[in-house]
């Protein structure tokens, strides 16, 4: 071995069994004095000596060299492991990514790599199992509670996770201690010293009998997996938890209550039910958003000729919400969105169907359509509580896409289903002028397929006889391509929004 | 009644709840006072021999319920023996097994006991007892009642982490038949204004010129549906959840296998649904949320409504659509790895990483420990090509031959 004889080994002796930034500084000094990973043995104090001859590590590097982020964050958990090759894993690894290798990180299929990322892995689980299966039992000290836990992890996390503890219960004053190393927190400051034994710590506490009593109880015994139990509480974790103990018999037991269950399975009912002598069936509650609308149950309703426009509106409400012959899609709405407005509003604006947002609140015209409504309402001198908004189709089709629901428009039949609704909310209203926004809308109102942008600004009559502004609906404006053509078309829509509030004005005068 | 037998009871009582997460809530710690802390990700403190994780104290305020739902082990015309916490008991069981270790917090819920309002009173002091007289900084899951006033869900909404309506049946004829007082309307209605103030309070947040905005419920709301009660197919209620999670920004739709309950109904089917529908449920949810699939794609894989109870659903998807395969791994885009059975999400980005620098070849796939077996039929790598794709053989090479296949078959329930 020539190569060797020439440089011989060099052991370096960390002070601890993790201790990151010691490794880290001598593994600089190593590369800086150009030391092969095979030449290098990686020793912690205390434990045995290598077989190299013990030589002085090289000095720290003056020249400083990057290394990415990927590895430093996984290496920094990796030499946690138990693994006595760890830091030899860190330094070859180390060596290549310094040596023409920059990317090595990225080479996810690279032996050394996945060895890395599975021990960093292995640690985190250790981690996690940790903070799931510690268990503090309460011993009464003459200053008040301490809380106390013995635990056996497999790697050396215990310095490291000492801070989750502390974060959790840094009111209390606990300590934890392992075969090798033990945490406490005196309410001031963490110190480690060194590993101990179970009988160090109480083998039992005041609330452990309730703690396995609700294990016991929580445990559904028709669902019988003890696969996924060990999958993710492994046996060897057993020993030190107090309510493990309770699974043979819960294990045992589980087939017998099953067949029990299955024997007594349709029972009599209790022949002395719980009774709802208090329970109110709807609260009467007029801002709350899970209370039905306040009509009464059974009230008539009059389909021809209420003579009473709110008896008309309110019987519109009351009939929508409980027809059984209503769309499939009304189903999936949340509620059915009614129009709102003054009764005799010389203005009633007419869109196609509730949106999202308009599904969410109940109202019409509150999702970004409204918003820009309400824009253009202003600019034209309309004060919205003076009209009376609705929409031609009630409830919102939509079809869901992950997180959001997509409108979907309505279709002939579904305009055709709500139209008489609208027919009578018109007759209700009584408006000066409908003014009519977009296709759908127009479609209900008047019959007819008419196009809008060609129909724009003119004024027809619908199939109630009252007259019908015709203009586009809000949200092509939303949806046109580009921002000047935004613009434009807000002004356009602006300016039909006025003349149709002049020709309601003159109507009235 | 000593605390031992009450806890027995309402916990046994609250054990149908399969919702035991206490994840994604804001990072909290008592370095300044209080107890606990929240990291982000939860923590799995126990797992019954069921196979479920025991991460917060899960319990009624009592069982005591004037609603008769059919499902349910506390309906008002159950057998079963009643009892009823004080709001005090619960807070001091609580803050005792959180400071050993034992939990991440509590889920509370509650039978309904006079009415709504005085039933969600009950339950959101023992949340504001916790929260304010202990300091108390873990996790609170509150079970919402729809039919409680604005002011109590408002406050609800400020002590806890999560709050959840559980749908329990996927359609309305289900609810109808199996739980008469509830109203598939009114639930729905709640859910929205959940997602109202949640959407409220994740707004004021972001553009909070207060220093602490006020909180609504910072982990969201979630629901679950029962499965196998009533006679909803895979297909409604898959389609039940995927208008949920769209239309009330559901964190988490949650499927619960109906399972025998001592003292059942009489209106309830005789044969529970094997346990791995609901599983199959989990991963088709899986897909449709994280895996870009639609509704319809992950039910062609199964027949007449159901998902295939024998295959993943991302494979039984895969064999009813092999016109979309082979996939080439060192060149295909993402979205189509992602639809490859057996890569996962997090094993198709290394994939993605590893092949701007290597050709990738199978012994890549076996380092990654991706089974060979379910993904070599679909794929193409530098040293492989599948054969048999067209085959009709391809579905019984892929069945896994596991004690989980054989349980995926349905039971009728017998005697021992």
């Amino acid at each position: 071995m020539p190569a060797l004889a020439q440089r011989p080994g060099v052991a370096v002796t960390l002070p601890g069994p993790a201790d990151f930034p010691a490794w880290r500084q001598a593994a600089r000094g190593l590369v800086a004095a150009d030391i092969r990973p095979e030449q290098a043995e990686w020793v912690v104090a205390g434990e045995l000596p290598g077989l190299l001859a013990q030589a002085p590590a090289p000095p720290p590097s003056a020249a400083p060299f990057s290394v990415p982020r990927a590895f430093l964050d996984q290496a920094e958990i990796a030499i946690r492991h138990s693994d006595p090759e760890r830091f030899a894993l860190l330094y070859g690894l180390l060596w290549r990514l310094v040596h023409g290798e920059r990317h090595l990180m990225q080479a996810a299929t690279d032996p050394a790599v996945i060895r890395l990322s599975t021990l960093a892995k292995a640690v985190r689980r250790d981690a996690h199992k940790m903070h799931a299966f510690v268990r503090f039992r309460e011993v009464q000290a003459e200053d008040g509670p301490r809380h106390i836990a013995w635990f056996e992890p497999d790697h050396h996390i215990e310095e490291a996770e000492a801070e989750f503890f502390l974060r959790r219960f840094a009111s209390l004053r606990w300590s934890i201690v392992t075969p090798r190393r033990s945490v406490a927190w005196d309410g001031r400051a963490l110190s480690f010293g060194p590993g101990g034994r179970r009988a160090d710590v109480p083998p039992d506490d005041a609330m452990e009998p309730l703690w396995r009593a609700y294990y016991a109880s929580i445990f559904n015994p028709a669902r019988l997996k003890p696969g996924a139990m060990r999958a993710e509480m492994p046996r060897k974790y057993w020993r030190n938890l107090p309510e493990a103990a309770e699974i043979p018999r819960l294990m045992a037991e589980a087939p017998r209550r099953v067949a029990e269950m299955v024997e007594r399975a349709a029972a009599a009912p209790n022949p002395r039910p719980q009774k709802p002598r208090h329970l109110q069936a709807f609260p009467r509650d007029a801002g709350h958003l899970s209370a039905p609308p306040h009509v009464a149950r059974d009230m008539p309703t009059p389909i021809d000729a209420p003579s009473d426009p709110a008896l008309a509106l309110a019987a519109l409400r009351e009939e929508l919400l409980s027809r059984p012959d209503l769309p499939e899609f009304a189903a999936r709405a949340t509620q059915p969105v009614f129009g709102e407005g003054p009764l005799g509003a010389s203005l009633m604006f007419v869109g196609e169907q509730p949106g999202d947002e308009e599904d969410i609140a109940g109202r019409p015209f509150v999702g970004p359509a409204g918003r820009l409504l309400d824009r253009a309402l202003a600019q034209a001198g309309v004060e919205r509580r003076d009209a009376y908004l609705t929409n031609a189709v009630k409830h919102f089709k939509f079809t869901p896409t992950g997180k959001r629901r997509i409108h979907q428009s309505p279709d002939a039949g579904d305009i055709t289903y709500y139209r008489p609704f609208l027919a009578r909310e018109v007759a209700a209203v009584a408006p000066q002028l409908v003014v009519s926004l977009g296709a759908s809308a127009l479609a209900a109102l008047t019959g007819k397929k008419l196009p809008v942008l060609k129909t724009r600004g003119q004024v027809v009559t619908g199939l109630t006889g009252h007259p019908v502004f015709v203009t586009v609906h809000p949200s092509y404006l939303l949806r046109l391509p580009d921002p000047q053509a935004q613009a434009d078309g807000f002004v356009a829509f602006v300016a039909d929004l006025r003349a149709a509030h002049q020709s309601a004005g003159a109507a009235l005068a | 009644m000593e605390l031992l037998r009450k806890l027995e009871i309402l916990a046994d009582a609250a054990k149908y709840d399969a919702s035991c997460a206490s994840s994604g809530t804001t990072k909290r710690n008592s370095l300044k006072g209080g107890l606990g802390s929240t990291e982000g990700s939860g923590i799995c403190h126990a797992y019954a021999p069921d196979g479920r994780c025991i991460s917060l104290l899960k319990l009624l305020l009592t069982n005591a319920c004037v609603f008769d739902c059919a499902y349910c082990i506390n309906r008002a015309s159950s057998n079963t023996q009643r009892a009823r916490f004080t709001v005090e008991e619960v807070v001091q069981l609580t803050l005792g097994f959180y400071r050993r270790n034992t939990i991440e917090g509590l889920f509370l819920s509650s039978g309904i006991i006079r009415s709504p309002d005085y039933t969600m009173e009950q339950v959101v002091r023992v949340a504001r007892v916790l929260r304010l007289e202990h300091g108390f900084r873990g996790y609170i899951h509150l079970k919402t009642i729809p039919d409680a006033s604005p002011e109590l869900l408002a406050e609800a909404g400020l002590y806890a982490d999560r709050l959840s309506i559980n749908m329990e049946l996927p359609t309305i004829a289900g609810l109808e038949s199996l739980a008469p007082e509830k109203d598939f309307r009114r639930i729905r209605h709640a859910m929205a204004g959940l997602r109202t103030r949640i959407e409220v309070a994740q707004d004021e947040a972001r553009t909070a010129r207060r220093a602490s905005p006020k909180k609504f419920a910072p982990a969201g709301q979630s629901t679950q549906m029962i499965v196998g009660a009533d006679g909803a197919d895979d297909g409604a209620i898959l389609g039940t959840a995927t208008d949920l999670y769209a239309g009330y920004r559901m964190r988490r739709v949650y499927y619960s296998a109906y399972s025998p309950i001592p003292d059942a109904s009489r209106l309830l089917p005789p044969t529970a649904p094997p346990l791995v529908r609901e599983h199959r449920l989990y991963q088709a949810d899986w897909l449709l949320r994280f895996y870009g699939f639609s509704r319809e794609e992950v039910m062609a894989g199964g027949q007449g409504g159901m998902l295939d109870l024998e295959l993943d659903p991302k494979t039984a998807w895969a064999l009813q659509s092999r016109a979309n395969f082979p996939v080439d791994l060192n060149t295909a885009p993402r979205e189509a790895l992602l639809r490859v059975p057996g890569l996962g999400a997090k094993t198709v980005d290394r994939l993605i990483a590893a092949r701007r620098h290597t050709r990738l070849r199978a012994a890549d796939l076996a380092r990654l420990r991706v089974s060979l077996a379910k993904v070599l039929p679909f794929v193409v790598l530098a040293d492989h090509v599948p054969r048999g794709l067209d085959g009709a053989g391809l579905r019984s090479r892929l069945l896994p031959a596991t004690a989980f296949a054989a349980a995926a078959r349905p039971v009728q329930m017998t005697l021992f």
